[in-house]
């Protein structure tokens, strides 16, 4: 019998990936996969790090869309929700899935399954509402810049949204929280990592950074988004559900006076 | 890489100056926009191959909301609102003392490229008063449109309001630089409009629907010839009535709107519950609730004509001309038509699914994908999302914990009732509420 076995990777979705290649490869008894920046060893398991590979990264992601285009989407959106736990939740779901003649992906009254494409549904509401909640800010260098805090790590799934859109601007989506962005600088998008001295939120402190042309359609936005509301109708339930609250001082249209 | 230390020099002369004269034009002409209920974004397919700004193949975005909970997601606003006409239900008619205001073509094209930049929009929403005539006016409408997609390369979505009475080539080419075009039915019976907006024909409103819906038709067979054939209004036509304002039934309202899918292919029919905004004896008085309830009632109504299967005179009827305010159309017509039911979960048809009160197409998706691998019970109908409370007096699943009894649809009503917590809930309440 194997020993029980905790396997440690680099944090990347491609390191993930090998470690369940190693998984499956030395049909070890998984209990954990963790994060190396996060790890704890457990008393009674040994522990093994995983070298992120890219071959074998690729051979796991090939099997998984071979078997189910659905399922690819679901673990990827779902391995993105940074959920504790969430690898050894996929490592149980990518098992029963090759354990399985049919796909799985739509089997909802399995506990393993439903909970996946909740978190992949909940990943996927977070990347459509940071697709409308970015805000640009013009700065006087003439970039697009947005500073946002999702609650998922949504970058990656945003990027190619953003560049179908902007493609004749230059801009900068950092996310506050993890402390890396994506630049588009009018040919491709490139991930990169600063350390910016200040939240550039949509406050009403002006900074050196932006422009007057820049506070000025703030401030018309702004004023616009009162006015196409219709006092009669006020619904501040509804307004505080569509637009949570801890995204509010990012938004030109929520400015705190 | 550091962005923010490489500053160029300040390129912004043109809003400064103006801005003050900008910010106030908006003011006046978003807040005279604000009624027109339509926000959709979606629908269209074009897309940015180049190198431009702006794609709208996609799901539209809504980008805020407003206080009042409605999606923000296109520059809703009027061009002018100086009007000709005098219609008793329009904020903008003649008689009315507000202030006035008009956009420059070019001011419009600005403040949309430049909310668009900023992904605080999915594009415009342009609807005018009428000054002068109904060709001059739209002849600038489509001017702002012509500029910006070929001018400024701009692929986000526009909506330009149709103005009534405007003509046949004003139209066909509005619907060349237009993703969608509409023009407002408002009010929903005949008889009605006569009343309200005495300036106004039926057929006023009528022919420029006629002339967009056989255009698009017309691009539809050309394309199949000919490929590039230039895209007409792609994400189709719609329009807008007026509810509660001239004491028309929901059947009314529902047969209107049937026609107006049928007959024009509209893609969107949206109920508007009137918001007084005239002292005016022909209308309910200013103070007077708006029917959000029965908006939204209507809206449930639509839903279940376009996606659910239903008939629109299975619905309403001479028999049942207005839609039941205490519970959902779907409940309605079930509690009504207990034959029907109880539907079994596990070998129901889509479309029987479908008309099960507390299922929703998402709901019946997941049940015909979940039932494929084991007979489901109630835990799994929970687990799925399907709302019990209402759902189970009207189907029978792989559990026998269910009481089988025969029960009137009116005790299943009062059932439902005691046990929800509608958000409407506290307005049909008839009860006094001794302690409020």
């Amino acid at each position: 019998m194997n020993a029980t076995k905790t396997l440690i990777y680099d944090g990347s979705f491609n390191g993930f990936l090998t470690a369940i290649f190693v998984a499956f490869d030395e049909k070890a008894q998984v209990v954990d996969i963790q994060k190396n920046s996060s790890s704890q060893s457990g008393l009674f398991s040994e522990t093994e790090t995983i070298f992120t590979q890219m071959d074998k990264a690729k051979r796991v992601w090939n099997g998984i869309h071979k078997k189910s285009h659905n399922a690819i989407k679901d673990i990827y959106f779902a391995y993105l929700s940074e959920t504790k736990g969430i690898e050894l939740l996929l490592y149980r779901y990518i098992r029963k899935m090759f354990a399985s003649a049919s796909s799985i992906s739509s089997d909802y009254s399995d506990s393993t399954v439903l909970k996946i494409s909740q978190l992949a549904r909940s990943v996927g509401r977070e990347k459509h509402r940071m697709e409308a909640f970015v805000r640009f800010q013009l700065t006087k260098d003439n970039i697009y810049f947005s500073n946002i805090e999702p609650d998922f790590d949504v970058l990656p799934l945003i990027t190619k949204h953003f560049r179908s859109r902007y493609a004749d601007q230059q801009w900068l989506i950092y996310d506050v929280k993890r402390k890396y962005g994506i630049f588009y600088d009018m040919n491709q998008v490139e991930i990169i990592t600063l350390e910016l001295e200040a939240a550039y939120t949509n406050s009403l402190k002006k900074s050196v950074h932006f422009g007057e042309e820049e506070y000025n359609y703030q401030d018309l936005w702004n004023n616009y988004f009162k006015s196409t509301n219709i006092k009669f109708r006020i619904n501040l339930k509804l307004h505080q559900q569509h637009v949570p609250k801890r995204y509010w001082k990012y938004l030109s249209e929520k400015k705190v006076v | 890489m550091d962005f923010f230390h490489n500053f160029g020099i300040n390129t912004n002369t043109v809003m400064t100056s103006s801005f003050d004269r900008i910010k106030e034009k908006l003011n006046i002409l978003a807040d005279a926009a604000k009624y027109d209920v339509s926000c959709s974004s979606s629908g269209s397919v074009r897309k940015n191959n180049s190198k431009g700004l702006g794609d709208s193949s996609g799901m539209g975005i809504c980008h805020s909301y407003t206080e009042d909970g409605r999606c923000v997601s296109l520059l809703k606003i009027l061009l002018t609102n100086h009007c000709i006409f005098d219609c008793a239900y329009c904020v903008t008619r003649k008689s009315n003392d507000v202030q006035r205001a008009a956009f420059k073509i070019q001011e419009v094209v600005d403040l949309t490229i430049n909310f668009y930049r900023r992904n605080y929009i999915e594009g415009l929403f342009l609807s005018s008063g009428i000054f002068k005539s109904p060709d001059y006016t739209m002849e600038r409408l489509v001017a702002v449109a012509k500029k910006l997609r070929l001018e400024e390369n701009f692929n986000g979505y526009i909506h330009l309001k149709s103005i009534p009475g405007a003509s046949d080539e004003l139209m066909r080419e509005a619907g060349l630089y237009a993703d969608r075009l509409s023009v407002n039915i408002e009010v929903p019976t005949i008889s009605g409009l006569k009343l309200l907006a005495p300036d106004k024909k039926h057929e006023d409103f009528t022919k420029p629907m006629l002339k967009v819906k056989n255009e698009i038709i017309q691009y539809k067979l050309e394309k199949k010839i000919i490929k590039s054939t230039p895209k007409y209004a792609p994400a189709g036509q719609s329009t807008q009535m007026i509810v509660g304002a001239t004491g028309e039934s929901d059947k009314d309202i529902m047969y209107s709107a049937t026609h107006y899918y049928k007959n024009y292919n509209m893609k969107r029919v949206y109920y508007s519950g009137y918001v007084p905004v005239a002292e005016d004896s022909r209308l309910p008085a200013i103070g007077t609730q708006v029917p959000m309830l029965r908006e939204n009632r209507l809206y449930q109504t639509d839903w279940l004509l376009r996606f659910y299967g239903f008939g629109v005179q299975e619905l309403l009827n001479n028999d049942h001309p207005n839609l039941d305010m205490d519970v959902d159309p779907k409940l309605g017509w079930a509690l009504r038509n207990m034959e029907y039911f109880p539907v079994d979960i596990n070998k129901a048809d889509k479309n029987v699914l479908a008309r099960v009160p507390g299922l929703g197409m998402k709901s019946v998706h997941k049940i015909i994908s979940a039932r494929r691998y084991r007979k489901l019970n109630w835990e799994h109908l929970k687990k799925i999302g399907v709302a019990l409370n209402r759902a189970k007096y009207f189907i029978v699943c792989d559990s026998n914990t269910w009481e089988h009894k025969d029960r009137e649809g009116t005790k299943i009503k009062g059932l439902i009732l005691q046990n929800s917590v509608g958000k409407f809930r506290k307005e049909y309440s008839n009860q006094l509420q001794l302690f409020s």
